[in-house]
């Protein structure tokens, strides 16, 4: 009997041979294998924002890639880095999938450069998501602030795919300039044919802006709200979403019924980095979606 | 698991066996401190000779043969309009010997992090599958406060763990590697005496332990120390190095860098191990850090370490062998730190 110790090959195991499903948490797989996926359209929001849908490229990793609204996904720019993006497009389209992205740092510079047909790499989908289910028969109210409208735009998708499944929805989007709005060529279509009722304003007009001036708070005096019957989503820079709940907590809506969707600095997204974390918490496991009850007791988290 | 001895003359006999036939990595001086004291490593050995198996502490630990500092996770090779990613897990087999029990309990933590939690490492999973692990008591030094922690003494996580019983070690065996390799020297069961040799050689060493820190109800005490002026101070002192996240044998945070090779043809994604009391550790795009503040970073530290996170069960990860106390510059260390923020509440 010799010492030699034997080798172990996991590169070998049945599990690694597959595409990974990141949906399945625990179960061993590649779990840096990206899904590769191609630009199929590029639209230019405002002067830092872009939209970029994506169709991945192998059809059971399309199938894979299965989502819900508040989730995120890690877009890797190859030779460049990997960003942390929520999916802003809807739960349901299994065709491709819509990322928002601001330019912000290196590898999102690179990405703004990107046209249509390069090949990126997508892993996910990662974290916790908005209940849609369980607010069913209730009201909503989706509170956002600047780039925080793109989380939510998936929950608009579901909520005006089973428009009937839902009492009134509403959109609160405050922004500090008219320029920086998201998506405005959505907006004629989420009220005219989803029945939303959206609610727009900004901290600066311009001189074509004719709409409401102020912070986000100030809209609440356009919404009569049902504590009993509503639900709140609420996605935006800290110190939007603390004056936001607070004044929702003083109205008289559960905690349990009102979601925030936090943002950390990410490198993993599985759990692992650490860069993520909100006092014991991981955002990219046990969030990015949390109630406000869990917010409050999250230290460091507003 | 199995109880045997093997008399000091055959254990030689059997790592020396096990150094010839595989990559061995175990415990050596390779300098002297500023007292002149040994400064040990774990390095790659050729022979039983090499070792220093009676070592203090390493400097580092164990960890970094698992969590190397620096880790190709995948590469991207370029074409003309496309690219390929590879991915591939490393599995050299090799052996570990001499490792401390707070060193293995250590590793039993980030098993559970790593291994345990949610998404498991494949690159952490393939090193530890195929790492043969033989363990060693040894006597703390005057500052290890592990015993408060309850990691002075390790029962898995390893393939055979010695304690020192005089002329023998007294064996334990936990897998069957470990015991097939045994076939090739004797041992025998442990006598009577031999039991009672091993119950006294613990109770020496559990008694030894001068340090101690105080470890009750922290985790609440963390809680509601959020927002003590301890953290300030020992922030103010902090240095913002990250030493203490090098050493440490259980900090495994860490940053993912891209580099494109020279050629232009092909990138590497590398894992890097990183410390939360680096600046940029909490900063996201656009400027805004959530941890602007030497306190903030020096409080999620500790935080992290005895408060416990999510994957660890809200257990403290922390094994008390006060390497990061050791090397910090500034004279930061666990024992002051908590004693203070339990004095206080």
């Amino acid at each position: 009997m010799d010492y030699k110790v034997p080798k172990q090959d996991i590169n070998t195991d049945p599990l690694l041979s597959k595409s990974p499903d990141f949906n399945r948490k625990s179960a061993v797989m590649k779990t840096d294998k990206v899904y590769k996926c191609e630009i199929i359209n590029i639209v230019e929001l405002t002067e830092f924002e872009k939209l970029f849908r994506l169709k991945i490229a192998d059809r059971t990793e399309r199938e894979l890639f299965d989502f819900r609204p508040g989730q995120f996904a890690m877009l890797e720019v190859p030779g460049f880095g990997e960003v942390p993006l929520s999916i802003t497009s809807s739960a349901n389209n299994k065709e491709y999938i819509e990322l928002c992205v601001r330019k912000a740092g290196r590898t999102t510079e690179v990405l703004h450069q990107a046209r249509l047909g390069t090949k990126l790499g997508l892993r996910g989908p990662f974290g916790t998501s908005f209940p849609m289910e369980e607010m069913a028969g209730c009201n909503i109210l989706l509170i956002a602030g600047g780039l925080g409208l793109a989380p939510l735009r998936a929950p608009i998708y579901w909520a005006s795919e089973n428009r009937n499944q839902f009492k009134e929805v509403h959109v609160l989007y405050g922004t500090k300039e008219p320029a920086q709005m998201l998506f405005t060529y959505q907006y004629g279509e989420w009220e005219k044919v989803n029945n939303i009722k959206l609610h727009t304003i900004v901290e600066k007009g311009d001189s074509d802006w004719k709409g409401r001036t102020g912070l986000i708070t100030e809209l609440f005096d356009e919404v009569t709200i049902d504590p009993q019957n509503t639900y709140v989503i609420v996605c935006g820079p800290p110190v939007m979403f603390k004056f936001v709940c607070h004044h929702l907590n003083g109205e008289g809506i559960p905690m349990n019924r009102m979601f925030v969707s936090l943002e950390r600095r990410m490198h993993c997204g599985m759990g692992k980095c650490c860069r993520c974390m909100v006092g014991s918490t991981f955002t990219c496991v046990d969030g990015p979606v949390f109630d406000y009850w869990s917010v409050l007791n999250l230290k460091e988290a507003i | 698991m199995i109880n045997k001895v093997i008399t000091k003359g055959e254990f030689e006999k059997f790592i020396s066996g096990i150094i010839d036939a595989n990559e061995t990595i175990g415990p050596k001086q390779v300098d002297t401190d500023r007292d002149g004291k040994p400064v040990y490593q774990f390095r790659q050995v050729k022979s039983f000779g090499e070792m220093d198996l009676d070592y203090t502490i390493t400097y580092s630990s164990v960890k970094n043969f698992f969590l190397p500092f620096r880790e190709e996770l995948s590469r991207f090779d370029f074409s003309e309009k496309d690219w390929d990613q590879t991915v591939e897990y490393r599995v050299n087999p090799r052996a570990i010997i001499g490792v401390r029990p707070c060193d293995i309990n250590a590793l039993n933590i980030l098993d559970k992090v790593l291994i345990g939690g949610a998404y498991p490492s494949p690159y952490y999973l393939a090193r530890r599958r195929n790492t043969f692990l033989v363990g060693m008591d040894h006597e703390p030094l005057e500052d290890c406060f592990c015993e408060s922690l309850g990691q002075d003494t390790v029962h898995r996580g390893f393939n055979l763990f010695c304690e020192d019983i005089g002329d023998k070690y007294y064996l334990t065996i936990m897998s069957s590697k470990a015991f097939r390799f045994l076939e090739n020297v004797k041992v025998t069961d442990p006598t009577k005496e031999d039991d009672i040799k091993f119950h006294e050689r613990r109770k020496r060493l559990r008694d030894m332990f001068k340090t101690k820190v105080e470890m009750t109800g922290l985790q609440s005490v963390m809680d509601i120390e959020f927002k003590s002026p301890v953290w300030k101070k020992w922030g103010d002192k902090c240095l913002n190095c990250g030493s203490c996240a090098m050493v440490c044998p259980t900090c495994y945070c860490y940053g993912i860098e891209e580099n494109i090779d020279v050629g232009l043809k092909s990138s590497r994604k590398e894992r890097v191990q990183y410390s939360c009391n680096l600046v940029d550790f909490a900063e996201v795009a656009g400027g805004h850090n959530f941890r602007p503040l030497k306190e903030d970073r020096l409080k999620y530290r500790y935080y992290h370490h005895y408060r416990g996170f999510a994957q660890n069960g809200d257990e403290p990860i922390c094994v008390g062998c006060n390497r990061c106390g050791r090397a910090c510059l500034a004279g930061i260390n666990p024992k002051d730190v908590i004693n203070e923020l339990q004095l206080e509440s």
